[in-house]
């Protein structure tokens, strides 16, 4: 891994390029989490310069970005809605403890045993999340809602084939929020659905009150909200990892999201977590160290203060084709193919993901769901013994232990068995337990009885130990 | 002579066309060698660690992705070697072929119809047009 001088300044000039390129793309995605979680747009805004700002000094993954997100804007709904934003802060605060302490403990291990059938359903049922959430930006509202969606999207798709340096939504949003206020038409605005305030964040403690009942109600969000955001920030940093041939610290990321939640939410900001879609742009832009985020988080309050009075004017429908373009991207379009080619198992993992998220509203749920699911299959999988039969000799195949030693003893119960003398070959399983040692010699005495001679052969070494171990309190002289 | 010949693959069956040409050229001189180079898109990121279990299974996929053209090379019995890369397969392939100074490069043409070309971009086409030594685009 880099020295701290490299992780900070060994990339300076396209550090600071990429941080600002960063800053432009976060705008419309940090307004649109906050429209998302039914806040004011600034509690996103602020979320996102307090986020990367912390995270550029304690993440554990140098040019990787965090900010407000959709996966956790999601996750608010609820509670913003039943109860409001000060229970939303209280919420982000305790989320950074939860997410510190995973990262204490060294839970960033677990995301191993996640399987990825799991995280594709994650990301595919977030991308259809974020575009439902769409819908009522643009549906049914009037003819010329539809024509500036339209065109966003035209120019979201288009622009980057002639200008690469200046994001496209950036682009689509300017020029269309200019046309917008010069023709005067009649559309609704980000100013509609909330404030801006053109100010720095402060330090406030969360008007909650301070009682049992007040954790009860936030810690089942924190707990979901600590999770989905260590899941998508440790998907990125894999991702980051990959893009730029560097290895991260996964646990101290973890320790880092902690923190910047739990300072972003005594500064009225929302939890947040790493961004797949702004880090691979960063990347791309050149960014490589902890600058880039730095820099991303600096400038994008700076545009906020000098630029609010207009960031309320943006249309609605402008911004609603922007994420419907992020939620495009986001989705893996290779699902398609996963689905047919992937083993059953995986693909149905996959798609009852999905399912449970956007039936349940809750990405938390349907990660819990897929992981016990393919949990479950896993084992199914691996409790599965065969038996092959070569004349005398009967070939074990799978592995024998407590949850699989049924199907072989059966076997035997039922084996119409007239050699008087068998061998059981042990050379394709290994022998886990002892409940598989008593299976073994279960059906060694109950052939016997048969007057059927047993011979155990190729036994591995490992395997040898547990059942010599045991042996002896089966045999008799 | 072409002593240093750059074939760029990514796996495809043109690639593999590609790289029977650069074997032609290869066979000329006794001192030639062609290098491989395989530019992991770093756009598809993303879908690599998605659909692997592990960094080791991606890395896997991806040389498992060049193995037709290693294949062939190694059948041929032409001395090469192999380079990995990462990044924008066409930007990054030109800017190795101009700082390794390689005499020739070689690359496959995918075929694109005019549409799919302005919506894509065709890597052949921006390679040939920015390495500063001669190209061999091949179809």
């Amino acid at each position: 891994m880099q020295t701290i001088k490299q992780q900070w300044f060994g990339n300076i000039r396209s550090d600071i390029l990429s941080g600002i390129v960063v800053a432009l793309a976060l705008i419309p995605e940090a307004i649109a989490f906050s429209i998302i979680a039914g806040v004011d747009p600034m509690v996103g805004l602020y979320a996102s310069f307090i986020i990367a700002v912390v995270i550029s000094f304690a993440g554990g993954r140098p040019g990787m970005i965090s900010a407000a997100t959709g996966a956790m804007a999601l996750l608010m709904v609820p509670l913003v809605r039943d109860y409001g934003l000060e229970y939303l802060l209280a919420a982000t605060i305790l989320t950074g403890i939860i997410q510190f302490l995973f990262g204490v403990f060294k839970v960033a291990k677990v995301m191993k045993f996640i399987p990825n059938a799991v995280m594709i359903g994650f990301v595919n049922a977030l991308a259809i999340l974020i575009f439902m959430a769409q819908l009522e930006h643009f549906i049914g509202i009037s003819t010329m809602t539809y024509v500036f969606f339209a065109i966003t999207l035209i120019l979201l798709y288009t622009l980057p084939r002639f200008i690469k340096v200046v994001p496209a939504p950036l682009i689509a949003l300017v020029a269309l929020t200019a046309v917008a206020i010069f023709s005067g038409v009649e559309l609704k605005t980000v100013g509609n659905l909330g404030n801006i305030t053109q100010s720095l964040p402060t330090f406030l403690i969360p008007n909650v009150p301070f009682t049992l009942e007040t954790l009860q109600i936030i810690f089942p969000y924190s707990l979901s909200l600590a999770i989905v955001g260590l899941l998508e920030s440790l998907l990125t940093s894999q991702i980051v990892d990959d893009m730029t041939e560097t290895e991260s610290d996964k646990n101290r990321e973890a320790r880092g999201q902690g923190i910047a939640n739990f300072i972003t939410g005594f500064f009225g900001g929302m939890a947040g977590c790493a961004m797949i879609g702004q880090s691979v742009i960063n990347v791309k832009s050149g960014g490589r160290g902890r600058l880039s985020t730095l820099v991303a988080g600096v400038f994008l309050m700076f545009l906020i203060i000098v630029l609010g009075e207009w960031v309320v004017q943006i249309p609605m429908p402008v911004l609603a084709a922007i994420m419907v373009s992020v939620s495009i991207s986001t989705f893996d379009w290779s699902s398609f193919k996963f689905v047919v080619k992937a083993p059953r198992t995986d693909a149905f993992v996959m798609v009852a993901t999905v399912l449970i998220v956007v039936y349940t509203n809750d990405l938390s749920k349907g990660v819990l769901a897929g992981v016990l699911l393919s949990a479950i299959f896993f084992v199914i999988k691996i409790s599965t013994v065969k038996i092959k039969r070569q004349g005398n000799r009967y070939i074990v195949h799978g592995q024998l232990f407590f949850a699989s030693i049924d199907g072989f003893v059966e076997y035997f119960k039922k084996a119409d068995i007239k050699e008087k003398h068998i061998q059981i070959d042990l050379s394709h399983t290994r022998v886990w337990d002892e409940s598989s040692v008593g299976a073994l010699l279960k059906v060694k005495n109950m052939l016997e009885e048969k007057g059927i001679v047993v011979e155990m052969i190729e036994i591995d070494s490992s395997s040898k130990q547990i059942v010599e171990k045991l042996d002896s309190l089966y045999s008799s002289n | 002579m072409y002593k240093h010949i750059l074939l760029a693959s990514d796996g495809s069956d043109n690639a593999l066309r590609a790289a029977k040409e650069a074997v032609k050229l290869a066979s000329y001189h006794k001192d030639s060698e062609i290098e491989v180079v395989y530019v992991v898109d770093i756009d598809k990121s993303k879908y690599d660690i998605l659909h692997s279990d592990s960094k080791e299974e991606a890395e896997l996929e991806r040389r498992k992705k060049n193995s037709n053209v290693i294949q062939y090379l190694n059948e041929s019995g032409i001395q090469y070697k192999t380079t990995i890369l990462r990044g924008e397969p066409g930007p990054e392939i030109v800017k190795y072929a101009n700082e390794q100074e390689v005499d020739v490069v070689v690359i496959g043409s995918r075929g694109l119809n005019t549409f799919q070309e302005m919506v894509l971009g065709s890597v052949s086409h921006k390679v040939m047009k920015r390495v500063n030594c001669p190209a061999m685009v091949v179809k």
